[in-house]
């Protein structure tokens, strides 16, 4: 059995809207990461998958955010009582963060020596001499042509596939043991997509580094991860293996989501669709928060919120779903 | 056969960048692209950014006029028109935009900016443009309590469906929609993929379809054509492009596209490097920087395109040898 890296319990995150008035953007959030492995994170836009990842990073300092409750424990520690401090020798060092738009991530005003020199330094006591050619060595194991040229570039001379590179060689020049790709890439074409998740599966083969993939695309869930958690509505709705995701989704939005992706060479023309659109934050539905979008809603969908329960013989596969286990009521209902 | 509703030939745009020391420079932005769109049918513009998919569609609306060559619109070269000449013509060739909350003005109504084409366009007094306004509301999916509202009020799928209504207003022949569902999610992707469709049956609408996700427009297009670097490199029916893409650029694209199904494991091609500069294009085969059959004759001689038959077009030196068919005549 693989090793265990992070441990994520019970994880909420609110957003300070008002005086008084807050909005909980991820509402208890329970999973794990073993080492050497990468674990898909998917849902659309607003489902709270990216504030899960600020909330491991903790990077919420002078925002209106904070981690409410739960715990997030890393290799035996608990990020959320660090002092900032104690937080700030583990981020970056031990995890590492990708963003997605690598434009935006660089400083524009800076050179990329300057800014992959800066992180090796910060968490390694080595010359600036040593730091520059650590940083040459990560910018040629990442597919950089030519990385003496790229280190006195500014981020404006490289292109988006190129920034992306050196966003990566940043996050793995302190050889982390976790590395969280929030949407990596999403900003890119898809030959130049192709070749980052390439440069990623083989970062983890070579390090074994666990990553943590935070997309809204299935097709790179598909290709790259071994298990995923299905998001929405701040909440965890479906945990699986791929394989079995893909195969048999249990929780209608899985269902819906799958569906609705168009797939390349299936010759369709007409998708399913997801009646409706994603819940408010501030004006949740009570309940199971996709019952007004579910086929299959009964009344006691309306009024309780169903459980994260395992699904009998599936391997710790979970659902959030009332009706799972009663498929006469599903099938009575369609 | 008949007319086609839109016919580009040779088409050329190239814009200035940096009047510096260095002297003018220019970015060649659209490049001898030629192809005809057919009434009803939904063609296709594919290419990663900068290709100049969208250059396309806005030389075929006027937005810009091309340096060189033509654009026919129902038989009549619109590329030498003025703007007041081209006026009556814009309500038959209508635009959705890609980014629904910013092609919206979030000062307006939403009922008075669809019924704004109506106002001039058409003679209808005030009460017949609202009836015709909640007609299209109800169209699209949304109802008439709708149109009292104003843009920040809504999610972008749905202000995607006001442009579409926008769009369909004043009964327009074609409609150029430049990557219409890329900013929304998914399941949301799927519902105004549907609702295009079904008012295209409805209204017999054409469409001109840009996008970048081959998966969408595998879904929506009856004819693709695929660019790079400015020009057209393959242009087919969905069928054989699919299922038998010639060109390698073509191939390499159509390999990268994840699929959303873990039990498929095909073989990548992947693609050396990045898209060069349009401001630096490289000599001879646009694409031999990347392409891993290049040879001498592709560095020096830009190809001819091929004709395969059957509408299929490839620009390639080697398609013959990548189809395994002979070509029936070079354009």
């Amino acid at each position: 059995m693989a090793e265990r890296l992070l441990d994520v319990t019970g994880l909420t995150t609110t957003f300070r809207t008002g005086k008084k008035t807050s909005v909980t953007a991820v509402n208890n959030v329970t999973f794990s990461l073993d080492r050497g492995e990468i674990l898909g994170l998917v849902g659309e836009s607003g489902c709270g998958k990216s504030v899960t990842s600020l909330s491991i990073m903790g990077l919420f300092e002078d925002t209106a955010g904070k981690v409410a409750s739960g715990s997030i424990v890393f290799d035996g520690e608990d990020l959320t009582k660090l002092t900032t401090k104690q937080m700030r020798s583990i981020r970056g060092k031990r995890i590492s963060m990708i963003f997605q738009n690598p434009m935006s991530s660089l400083n524009s005003c800076m050179r990329v020596e300057a800014q992959l020199i800066e992180a090796i330094r910060l968490h390694n006591d080595v010359s600036k001499s040593e730091a520059r050619q650590r940083a040459s060595k990560m910018l040629s194991a990442v597919g950089i042509p030519d990385p003496e040229q790229t280190l006195r570039s500014y981020p404006h001379q490289l292109s988006g596939g190129m920034s992306q590179r050196v966003m990566i060689a940043m996050a793995l020049c302190c050889e982390p043991e976790m590395m969280i790709a929030d949407e990596p890439t999403t900003a890119l074409d898809v030959t130049i997509q192709a070749q980052i998740l390439e440069l990623m599966k083989d970062i983890r083969s070579r390090n074994n580094t666990s990553i943590l993939l935070i997309t809204h695309d299935l097709g790179v869930v598909a290709e790259m991860c071994s298990r995923a958690l299905v998001m929405y509505a701040g909440r965890i709705v479906e945990e699986a293996s791929v394989e079995e995701l893909f195969a048999s989704p249990i929780h209608p939005y899985t269902v819906g989501l799958i569906a609705s992706v168009p797939k390349l060479g299936s010759g369709v023309t007409s998708l399913p669709s997801i009646p409706g659109s994603v819940p408010d934050l501030s004006a949740m539905p009570q309940g199971c928060k996709f019952a007004p979008r579910c086929k299959y809603a009964q009344a006691v969908c309306r009024q309780t919120e169903p459980e994260l329960a395992p699904v009998p013989g599936g391997n710790g596969r979970k659902c959030r779903c009332h009706l799972f286990g009663k498929e006469e009521g599903k099938e009575a209902q369609a | 056969m008949s007319q086609p509703i839109v016919s580009v030939n040779h088409a050329v745009k190239t814009f200035v960048v940096n009047k510096g020391l260095g002297g003018k420079k220019y970015v060649h932005a659209v490049n001898d692209v030629s192809f005809d769109i057919m009434p009803g049918e939904t063609f296709s513009l594919v290419g990663e950014s900068g290709c100049g998919k969208s250059t396309t569609g806005r030389l075929i609306n006027h937005l810009i006029v091309p340096d060189s060559g033509e654009v026919y619109y129902n038989g009549q070269d619109i590329s030498k028109l003025s703007e007041k000449q081209m006026r009556p013509l814009r309500a038959e060739i209508q635009m959705i935009f890609q980014d629904p909350y910013g092609s919206l003005n979030p000062r307006i109504k939403i009922q008075d900016q669809i019924g704004e084409p109506l106002l001039l366009h058409t003679d209808m007094d005030p009460a017949a443009r609202l009836k015709r306004v909640h007609e299209l509301l109800r169209l699209v999916g949304l109802g008439p309590s709708h149109g009292e509202r104003y843009p920040h009020e809504f999610s972008g799928g749905q202000l995607q469906r006001v442009g579409i209504a926008r769009a369909i207003s004043v009964n327009p022949k074609i409609i150029i929609a430049d990557e219409p569902v890329s900013a929304l999610d998914v399941s949301i992707q799927a519902q105004v993929l549907n609702l295009m469709k079904k008012l295209q049956e409805q209204m017999n609408l054409t469409y001109l379809f840009i996008s970048h996700d081959l998966s969408v427009v595998e879904m929506i297009s009856d004819r693709i054509a695929v660019m790079y670097l400015g020009s057209i490199v393959e242009i087919a029916d969905k069928r054989d492009l699919y299922a038998m893409p010639v060109h390698p650029y073509t191939q390499a694209l159509l390999s990268a596209v994840p699929i959303p199904d873990p039990t498929v494991h095909k073989e990548r091609i992947l693609l050396e490097g990045d898209i060069p500069s349009p401001v630096n294009p490289p000599s001879g085969c646009l694409f031999h920087t990347r392409c891993a059959h290049c040879t001498e004759l592709c560095k020096q001689q830009v190809p001819p395109m091929k004709d395969f038959g059957g509408g299929h077009q490839v620009k390639c030196h080697y398609a013959e040898k990548f189809s395994g068919k002979s070509a029936e005549k070079t354009l």
